[in-house]
């Protein structure tokens, strides 16, 4: 039968995508380098071929996962024949082996998507970045296949039975979060291909930034939607009502999608005028070493935590070994191609390629503090100082001030021209957004809320006013002058910038609200007792036993209301999985655009009552909804046309 | 020193002292936000500090765990088979939690030498030790490995909490 030999097939299928990533690695370079036309066109069908063999491989590692194949290692530590199907298929990158495998299929997506939509490139320039492409996908092939074969077999004394997936992990969270994050991470290689490939080439003009700047605004918004998802699902599965907890997994996401921003900005600078050339190479540099770092962390098993599944040393010292490789050979080739470059453009200090540096550096001091906080305690514990723990009060403590100055200069961006910016005008055109966003900003506070002010909330509702204020202002003010007409003549990447900014504003407003005016309660409650908490009054109703696929649960009925009217029943689980014998709590949500009401079930005591957390969290859904605009607007900035028209004349020529 | 040097000194030299500023800042902030790990051997010994965060760990010690009747509070010992370190609780404790199980406690010492948590972690499966309570056990020669093999026979003083 075919699918009892696929897992070997699938090892073939890694195999034969391996010897094409090197094939891809080197005929192409050399190519190039040789100007040998034939060479370089091996590029495109080595990345179709890598494509459609990972591809294949992935295909034989869900059917055994589909079908309970237990002879292989990793579906049996994985999976369960009483897992449903759906949480069978996403156990696939559910740990370490097969998400290695979604991390490799994704760059061989990305190198096949280059190859169809950047095919109009300078035939040299598209042989570079495929061929950069190819080394990084050699490295994480042979890195798959020497020390994390997700194929292997235990036989012939295979399990009958499965020792199931982590139960954190069986929720619909698993099924888009990791895919997501890793579009996001992996999509910054080709942002850092392009990159090498400009500088391999010795042309480090404002070019390469314009086919570079789609590609690393998909990368980023795949990443901001990524970092939204693990923090919404961790908010309602760790069931602790946190939505950031500065882990150092949630920190290895969090620097490439900062230095990420701050790449995606300097390439607009560069692209523009042509300022910041060295600059943009080495953020690009950065981003992707960054993402790999992430990928070091949290995978390497130096870090305890949900996300680290490797504990053999081997692979962490071949990914760090990697890591070592790429960023090494990288700042050797920018180092001795970069200082070739100049960029004799010349700016003034009130303009937006100014604001655009200060907030580059911004960006790029915060990801070194989350760097360094993340880092400090490995180094200290392999040193062997002792062992520390970074909380989060260093990270809340430096990232306030921070946010606040990069928040005051993205305002003062969008309203100022490139190269100059009189004074005079500057201030005219800010004066109406400060205004409206200090007023606002505080008084809001003061007449809405049942809660007294404070100064921490007035300042992150002012920031967020200035910010929306300040990137609305073109189009309004467009609108006032030329009537509906006006908002049509911008173009869809202004939009982009305008709805990504707002997006911003949008989360700074739920994560100032949420943090300031949460209330959270731990009670301990019985049948027919009842809490007040935050307004609302919760009453315990019911608590019944109910069974489940692969589970047996607890679930308690709590009665809320409000003034007397009932708002919703909510019903917290207990559950407890039996292959694993693992207890898990199973938040109850009362989900609303300004305010969540959570309960999540803690522990049965003595007399039968049950320990319960119950919170109010206002405007809590606005961070993750910020996170979406964000990414939505990388997506408009991306459709622009002026992106896709060149690109098509050129393919027209004959070449 | 032409106007064209004499700028881009002045760059250079405000981006030095943006960056000294920065860092400064940076260390000072960690340095008040680190939390220090010490064993239950040595808070006994009175090398802790009192009235600072700390992280404490060890064994949930058998038979320890006391609720309070009507609260949450909670108090339960955590040992490294040297000494032992009272514990105490408001809150819900993990799903992980249970006598025999390894813990990390983030909390504050009070002057009568009992640990007042601000946070229970019990993370990861039954077999899951924290890298700071295997280290601990590993100074008295037990190895993670050792513990549970000794759990498994019975032979430890203080045996696991009986699985459901």
């Amino acid at each position: 039968m075919l699918i009892d030999v696929l897992p070997e097939y699938g090892v073939y299928a890694l195999i034969l995508a391996l010897a094409l990533s090197l094939l891809q690695a080197v005929v192409p370079l050399i190519g190039a380098w040789q100007r040998r036309p034939l060479w370089m066109a091996f590029a495109q069908p080595m990345a179709w071929g890598q494509c459609l063999f990972l591809s294949l491989a992935f295909v034989a590692l869900a059917l055994g996962f589909l079908f309970n194949d237990f002879s292989v290692d990793y579906v049996a530590n994985n999976s369960n024949s009483a897992l449903p199907w759906y949480y069978r298929l996403c156990a696939v990158w559910g740990s370490h082996e097969g998400s290695m495998l979604l991390w490799s299929l994704l760059l061989s997506l990305w190198g096949l998507l280059v190859s169809i939509f950047s095919r109009s490139l300078p035939r040299d320039m598209l042989a570079r970045v495929l061929g950069i492409l190819g080394i990084i996908s050699s490295g994480f092939l042979l890195f798959i296949l020497l020390t994390s074969n997700p194929f292997t077999r235990t036989l012939p004394a295979a399990p009958s039975e499965g020792a199931d997936l982590n139960p954190l992990l069986q929720d619909p969270g698993l099924i888009v979060h990791p895919p997501m994050l890793y579009m996001g991470y992996v999509g910054f290689s080709v942002a850092f291909a392009f990159a090498m490939a400009a500088l391999l080439g010795g042309r480090l003009d404002a070019a390469w930034t314009r086919w570079a700047r789609p590609w690393t605004t998909v990368a980023w918004a795949f990443l901001s939607l990524g970092i939204a998802l693990g923090s919404w699902w961790a908010y309602y599965e760790l069931g602790w009502g946190g939505w950031w907890f500065w882990d150092p997994v949630e920190n290895a996401s969090l620097m490439p999608w900062l230095v990420g921003t701050a790449l995606m900005h300097s390439l607009a600078a560069t692209e523009k005028r042509g300022t910041f050339k060295s600059w943009t190479v080495l953020l690009a540099i950065c981003t992707f070493s960054l993402s790999l770092l992430g990928t070091f962390l949290v995978r390497s098993g130096v870090l305890t935590s949900v996300h680290s599944f490797a504990s053999d040393p081997s692979r962490g010292i071949f990914i760090l070994a990697l890591l070592g490789l790429t960023v090494g050979g990288a700042l050797l080739v920018f180092a001795l191609r970069a200082p070739q470059v100049k960029s004799p453009v010349s700016f003034g200090w009130l303009s937006r390629d100014a604001f655009l540096l200060f907030n580059n550096i911004i960006l790029l001091v915060m990801a070194i503090t989350v760097l360094l906080g993340t880092l400090y305690p490995l180094i200290l514990s392999s040193l062997g100082l002792g062992s520390i723990s970074v909380g989060p009060p260093y990270f809340n403590a430096l990232f306030v001030p921070l946010a606040t100055v990069l928040c005051l200069f993205m305002g003062l961006g969008p309203l100022s021209r490139w190269k100059r910016m009189p004074k005079g005008e500057l201030i005219k055109r800010c004066a109406l957004g400060a205004l409206v966003a200090l007023v606002v900003g505080i008084g809001a506070p003061l007449m809405v809320g049942e809660r007294p002010w404070h100064v921490s909330v007035a300042l992150g509702l002012v920031l967020a006013l200035w910010v929306a204020m300040t990137s609305l202002r073109d189009v309004a003010a467009s609108l006032g002058r030329h009537g509906l007409k006006g908002p049509a003549r911008f173009s869809r990447s202004h939009y982009g910038m305008v709805l990504g900014h707002l997006g911003l504003a949008v989360s700074i407003v739920g994560i100032t609200l949420v943090s300031n005016y949460h209330v959270e309660r731990n009670v301990r409650l019985n049948v027919g007792q009842a809490v007040e908490v935050g307004g609302y009054r919760f009453k315990m109703t019911n608590l019944a036993d109910v069974p489940g696929p692969n589970y047996q649960a607890t679930r308690a009925t709590l009665q809320v209301t409000r003034d007397g009217a009932l708002i919703d029943l909510m019903h917290p689980e207990k559950r407890f999985y039996t292959a694993r014998r693992q207890a898990l709590t199973e938040t109850a949500l009362d989900a609303g655009l300004t305010r969540d009401l959570y309960v999540a079930l803690g522990e049965e005591l003595d007399n039968g009552d049950w320990a319960l957390r119950v919170q109010v969290k206002p405007f809590v859904r606005w961070i993750w909804l910020g996170g979406v605009l964000m990414a939505l607007g990388g997506g408009l900035a991306v459709w622009d046309k002026r992106y896709r028209r060149p690109i098509r004349r050129l393919g027209e020529k004959p070449s | 020193m032409n106007a064209v040097r004499k700028r881009r000194l002045m760059i250079v030299l405000g981006l030095v002292a943006l960056v000294a500023v920065t860092v400064t800042l940076m260390l000072f902030a960690l340095r008040q936000n680190i939390n220090l790990f010490y064993s239950p051997e040595q808070i006994v010994g009175q090398e802790a500090p009192t009235g600072r965060q700390i992280r404490a760990g060890g064994i949930v010690e058998k038979g320890s765990v006391d609720r309070n009747q009507d609260s949450l509070v909670v108090t339960f010992t955590v040992t490294d088979f040297k000494a032992r370190v009272p514990v105490r609780f408001d809150g819900i404790l993990p799903d992980l939690f249970r006598e025999g199980q390894g813990i990390v406690v983030i909390g504050t010492l009070d002057a009568s030498g009992t640990l007042d948590a601000s946070q229970v972690l019990a993370k990861h499966d039954e077999n899951y030790m924290p890298k700071e309570v295997a280290d601990v056990l590993d100074k008295e020669g037990l190895s993670p490995e050792d513990y549970r093999a000794a759990r498994a026979e019975g032979k430890l003083s203080y045996p696991e909490a009986d699985r459901p």
